[in-house]
């Protein structure tokens, strides 16, 4: 999937994530998180499993997270991608 | 336990390492006290800060004492300070109940290096920050409410002046917190200082007709009293009321909690009970009530800081009487003063492990929280995850000391970190004194308590093992990765004997 505009997701309640997405080239990843000492690896891991699942390569994303879960950051990632990207 | 704990410790000295709850129950000694006698038609009234400090000069290395009954309205520590600026003094010792956001002005302080060494029970905001990054000269002390009592009483730590905010009082002292513009009600931390501090300040905003009525300090015990415009903001010393949760979450364990009360054969004719003002701990009161009318049960006594819902409790019968450390709402306030059901006790009463039998000795239920429980059943409510001071014991070890039955009330996970987890960050609470811990997952039982376990099975309480605990949180967290600490140790957590159960160390970067 091709990003052509940028986009977001989700809010800045405790256990969410804000997700910001924009045109790039490259991959380009920014992650604020109240538990980065903790996550920040698992984080990243997560974020890379939805660009691959669809297909992403060049994009920058930038979260602030608030303490979520995996499935929520995937699920916000997963959002946001595909409100900028290109429609088949 | 698996603590790496060093002999001695620079700015400390040498260590008692904690060795178990009652390991050091020999007869101990209380220490001499300097007390500088009155003549009739001598006065104590000083009309500022500075006509004090003019008469007694400050030193270099004095130790001086603050409480913390007025919580985050507290303007006593900042006036003081903002007068001993204009001398020149240096090496200071703070012995402050608790530290609030509000007293953020002492950081400077501590990073000129004018405070060195500070004793307290909690601490929250700016000045744990800034001791948490190490900017203390030497290691903060962090205390339980019964261990400062103890402290004090045995003369390991001696203060040169005690300051007591003091909402109402006369010329001569006498005093009491339940009056005034600054009203907050029980001044319980405040007595061991009045009893031991060489010289002891009352300092006031309401300064009343000789005699004050209704004293709770006595003229007898203090030596000056100083007349301010202004001890507090009334907006942080009380709350307006104490809310119970509505979160489902918190609901639901105050649910589970009450079950484990009911079934522990604790609740009966003459049950005793403490709990806090957290709103998951409202909600186990809450539950608790319910019982104990449906049962009809009256109980004995419930402790600690007190909020308008044990007041409530008061009132109708339920228990037959209150010991208050510290009142947290204007409810509270208006009963103490009101109601001689409601009394009014010292910290040393509360929880000082080395008196003739503490309050907390005869409490058959608490129910307290937790930043961090480990699979040993320590518990930390001293720092957060990444090793920074936000908070401390106040009467949680003293109090799960003494309880028959201590039960830890916490989500398994809080902002995607697991709660229940492999070991604590830092051990405020020794697991040996911990019985029961409630999630919204499930409950853990010390595997000590064989009995009660098979009693809670029986009645169909959703038990774990604490070990299965912790790996629900890590299924749902992820495992945590280890946060390294620097070396420097930056705070020395004492168990309420005085032994040492933990150090801190900073973040590292």
């Amino acid at each position: 999937m091709k990003i052509i505009k940028s986009s977001s997701s989700g809010s800045l309640e405790s256990n969410d994530l804000l997700v910001f997405v924009s045109p790039n080239s490259g991959v380009k990843i920014e992650i604020d998180s109240i538990v980065k000492l903790q996550f920040e690896k698992s984080i990243y891991e997560t974020i890379l499993k939805v660009l691959e699942e669809f297909e992403v390569k060049d994009v920058c994303i930038k979260i602030e997270d608030k303490g979520a879960l995996d499935f929520a950051i995937f699920a916000r990632v997963k959002t946001a991608l595909l409100r900028a990207g290109e429609e088949k | 336990m698996m603590r790496k704990i060093p002999k001695h410790i620079e700015g400390y000295g040498e260590v008692r390492e904690f060795s178990g709850v009652f390991s050091d129950m020999n007869v101990k000694k209380l220490t001499q006290v300097h007390v500088k006698p009155k003549c009739p038609g001598e006065r104590k009234i000083f009309l500022s800060i500075k006509e004090f400090f003019d008469k007694f000069p400050p030193f270099d290395g004095m130790t001086l004492s603050f409480h913390h009954h007025l919580r985050n309205g507290d303007s006593v520590i900042n006036l003081v300070f903002s007068v001993l600026e204009r001398y020149d003094v240096k090496d200071i010792c703070l012995v402050s109940s608790s530290f609030f956001p509000v007293h953020e002005p002492m950081v400077k302080w501590i990073e000129s290096q004018k405070v060195v060494k500070i004793y307290t029970n909690y601490m929250s905001g700016p000045v744990a920050k800034c001791v948490s990054s190490g900017k203390l000269k030497y290691p903060v002390i962090m205390q339980t409410h019964g261990g400062r009592a103890r402290a004090i009483e045995s003369g390991e730590v001696k203060i040169d002046v005690a300051f007591i905010a003091a909402p109402s009082c006369d010329e001569y002292g006498n005093m009491n917190g339940v009056y005034g513009k600054s009203a907050c009600g029980v001044l319980g931390y405040a007595h061991v200082d009045a009893d031991y501090a060489n010289h002891v300040v009352a300092i006031t905003d309401n300064l009343v007709p000789y005699p004050n009525t209704s004293i709770e300090i006595f003229q007898h015990k203090i030596d000056s009293v100083i007349v301010v415009e202004s001890i507090g903001n009334p907006k942080g010393i009380v709350s307006g009321t104490t809310q119970i949760t509505k979160d489902p979450l918190g609901l639901k364990i105050a649910k589970m909690a009450a079950k484990v009360i009911e079934y522990s054969g604790y609740l009966k004719e003459g049950f005793s009970f403490q709990t806090g003002a957290g709103g998951t701990s409202l909600a186990v009161a809450k539950e608790v009530k319910k019982l104990m009318i449906s049962k009809n049960i009256t109980g004995s006594f419930a402790s600690g800081g007190i909020t308008g819902y044990m007041v409530e409790m008061l009132k109708e019968g339920l228990f037959k009487t209150l010991f208050d450390v510290q009142c947290f709402d204007l409810d509270a306030i208006q009963s103490v003063k009101e109601n001689p059901r409601h009394q009014a006790m010292s910290a040393s009463l509360y929880g000082n492990p080395h008196c003739k039998g503490a309050i907390v000795n005869n409490l058959d239920v608490v129910i307290l929280g937790a930043t961090e429980v480990d699979i040993n059943f320590n518990v930390n409510v001293t720092t957060a995850s990444n090793g920074m001071i936000m908070g401390g014991s106040g009467g949680h070890s003293d109090t799960a000391a003494g309880a028959k039955l201590t039960i830890i009330v916490t989500n398994l996970v809080k902002a995607r970190l697991p709660i229940v987890k492999e070991m604590v960050t830092t051990i405020t609470t020794p697991g040996e004194s911990v019985d029961v811990v409630v999630t919204e997952r499930g409950i853990a039982v010390n595997p000590k308590h064989v009995d009660l376990i098979e009693i809670l099975k029986s009645e169909g309480l959703s038990l774990y093992t604490i070990e299965e605990l912790k790996e629900m949180a890590y299924s749902i967290t992820g495992v945590p990765s280890e946060i390294s600490f620097e070396n420097k140790i930056i705070g020395v957590v004492e168990y309420r004997d005085g032994s040492v159960i933990d150090v801190i160390y900073p973040m590292k970067g």
